[in-house]
């Protein structure tokens, strides 16, 4: 347990990957060379000038950085209350935050030799990333998805296979991004040698959290400096979705020393909070060990993984990222969640009120604002990271909100 | 002695070398896993290997993913695996009983009540398979007061200072994986096989067996000439999947199968 936030930041995690309790590396020994390989190619890359500046020139020219600070005027007027801003990752290429990560990783393949990449996805926005930077920098491409998560994002895997990847479906469990995780890990422990498993959340063993949120840090950076040129001042509350959790640590984790300003993280309510209904880990998780980290996961009391469920395939997920564990025991990020009912709400309001249809994901974070806002003085400031953007999703909404079959 | 160090030294004693059997506790169920585990007793198995079946098994294989599914879905858990371990030591007083579990199935119940209680159904050793020794010192400062022997697994990617702590992690043995990749039948053995035992070998006075692919007694007789020890796991695990429907092949194929198998160790 950490008590003076303002020093403890950059040191964490520990050389071994600890948040404090949480984080680690638990993982079966066939992969350890690996990850050790990744930890050391990494902190040799992220000292070199070059890595650096062939990574800002990829996310500017490729990926379209850096995204608007978008004052959502309607929004904001129809809540009466905190001025909105939204944080524009919907607008970078492939249409999410995750192709920052991805760009960072494939450049650290390519400095490792490894010519064959695989990744896990569950809304596709990870593996549409990791396909399209494959096909840019000529590796060849494995996405793992669960069969479920292909059916209800039918749109991104065609977008993945015209860039060139093969789609492996995952039939194994509740055949969604858990069992995706799974299988990619299975793969990577087989092929280890010639393939980097591009990790998209900031999730698993050690590098990964630590390597994740570092490559989506821009996100708080540019956000930061962007608010100080609109508003002049801090913001008072972020807020973002949280599945693993990497779109809400890139912003965030600037903030964090600003004591002023408050963070929250949206989980997935699902349903409700009853087993088995919903992915929100801090509502009914506690602390274990799954696929490679040790945080708070959804199980059982034989420790077994609970089911889960999200309107959202991004957040179907029964662990949450280590740090954000770290940081909630710090009492520094604070936690909620919307449903599902809500999140369609919000994905309506958004697309019909700003004329921006966000991600199911990022909806998560605009069900908490339409809620939150009102409560906010006027002169306040609430932004939200808009993470992605909901083309993919706009089938499902059409079936789930009873217009049927597009 | 222990029963392990006791089954290696008997061993020696009998000239050959231990043949090691994996079943998933409870599968398909619990009563014909209680026939299965006996059948396996009976058949020349010196040390029985259990998995513990785990909703998220992400270092095997389909054969063993498939097993602890149908294990879970016949509605097995923790209490019935620790019945099913009793039944066995009532059945075998002697062959030493390894669990194969995911660490959060021991640490989501508290590591050293988890540890009692298999200790006292009569569990000899523990192998976590996602638990690295670098992350282990409480689990092995607990293992060790308790009196709960560890198994650890040695990768052909584990370079030489790691096969050191990992040995020195072992208390009971060193569990060799002849190959990258997951539990699996596998048509033939790797070349390197014999050099990185060799390496192990130099590195520990500790017994080494070897695991993962292994599935016919041509490769068990194979690896026995090199190592102390043989595990077969999705070869017998298959037999049961492919007599789903039918208990009494099932076993009699089980029975011809370890047998052969495990006369593949006798030098």
């Amino acid at each position: 347990m950490i008590t003076k936030m303002s020093t403890d930041r950059s040191a964490l995690p520990d050389e071994s990957g600890h948040f404090g309790s949480y984080g680690g590396l638990y993982v079966p020994e066939t992969l350890m060379t690996a990850l050790q390989e990744l930890s050391e190619t990494y902190a040799e890359a992220k000292k070199d000038p070059a890595y650096v500046e062939q990574l800002n020139w990829h996310l500017k020219e490729f990926a379209g950085r850096p995204t608007e600070l978008y004052f959502a005027e309607r929004m904001t007027e129809s809540l009466g209350g905190a001025k909105i801003y939204f944080k524009r990752e919907d607008l970078l290429h492939t249409g999410a935050h995750k192709i920052n990560n991805v760009i960072g990783q494939a450049l650290l393949a390519l400095r490792m030799g490894k010519k064959r990449i695989i990744a896990e996805t569950g809304a596709g926005q990870h593996g549409i990333a990791t396909a399209a930077a494959c096909a840019k920098f000529g590796l060849e491409c494995v996405i793992y998805m669960g069969r479920v998560d292909m059916e209800r994002q039918a749109l991104n895997v065609y977008r993945m296979r015209l860039c060139g990847a093969e789609v492996r479906p995952v039939d194994a469990g509740q055949k969604t991004l858990k069992e995706a995780v799974s299988e990619a890990m299975r793969d990577w422990v087989t092929n280890v040698r010639n393939t980097h498993y591009i990790l998209g959340s900031a999730l698993g063993s050690h590098p990964y959290p630590m390597m994740v949120r570092d490559f989506h840090r821009i996100i708080g950076q540019e956000a930061k400096s962007q608010i100080f040129e609109k508003e002049g001042r801090l913001p008072d509350e972020l807020c973002a979705c949280v599945g693993g959790g990497s779109n809400a640590i890139g912003l965030f984790y600037d903030f964090l020393e600003d004591e002023s300003v408050q963070m929250i993280g949206v989980e997935a309510g699902g349903r409700g909070i009853e087993q088995g209904e919903h992915a929100a880990r801090f509502q009914g998780g506690k602390l274990g060990v799954l696929q490679g980290t040790k945080t708070y996961v959804l199980q059982n009391e034989d420790g077994q993984i609970e089911l889960t469920h999200s309107v959202s395939a991004g957040l179907d997920y029964a662990a949450i990222g280590p740090e954000h564990a770290f940081y909630r025991d710090a009492g520094r990020i604070d936690y909620t969640y919307a449903t599902d009912e809500e999140v369609l709400e919000a994905f309506q309001k958004c697309s019909q009120i700003e004329g921006i249809i966000p991600a199911l994901e990022s909806a998560h974070a605009i069900a908490y604002a339409l809620k939150r806002a009102p409560e906010m003085e006027k002169d306040s400031i609430l932004l939200v990271n808009m993470s992605g953007r909901g083309d993919k999703d706009v089938q499902q909404a059409a079936k789930l909100l009873g217009e049927g079959d597009l | 002695m222990d029963r392990i160090a006791a089954e290696f030294s008997r061993a020696k004693d009998e000239n050959r070398k231990s043949f090691i059997a994996y079943l998933c506790a409870g599968d398909p169920n619990y009563e014909t896993s209680l026939k299965v585990t006996q059948v396996v007793l009976e058949s020349g198995v010196h040390i029985l290997e259990f998995g513990v079946p785990f909703s998220d098994p992400l270092a095997d294989g389909w054969t063993n993913q498939c097993a602890a599914k149908r294990a879970l879905d016949s509605g097995i858990t923790k209490k019935d695996v620790l019945n099913l371990i009793r039944a066995s030591r009532v059945l075998s007083a002697k062959v030493p009983i390894v669990l194969y579990a995911y660490y959060n199935q021991i640490f989501s119940q508290g590591t050293e009540n988890y540890l009692n209680d298999c200790l006292e159904a009569g569990v000899d050793a523990i192998l976590a398979l996602d638990l690295p020794p670098m992350e282990a010192e409480d689990y092995l400062a607990t293992c060790e007061r308790v009196g709960m022997k560890t198994v650890f697994i040695v990768a052909p990617t584990t370079p030489g200072n790691r096969i050191c702590e990992i040995a020195k992690a072992s208390t009971g043995f060193v569990y060799y994986v002849s190959r990258e990749g997951v539990t699996g039948v596998r048509d033939s053995l790797e070349t390197s096989l014999p050099r990185k035992l060799k390496t192990i070998q130099e590195n520990t006075s500790k017994p080494v067996v070897v695991g993962f692919g292994i599935s016919k007694p041509s490769q068990v007789r194979e690896v026995a000439e090199i190592a102390d020890g043989v595990v077969v796991g999705s070869a017998i695990v298959n037999v049961i999947a492919d007599h789903l429907d039918d208990e009494e092949a099932m076993l009699s194929g089980l029975r011809n199968s370890v047998r052969e198998l495990s006369e593949g160790v006798l030098l």
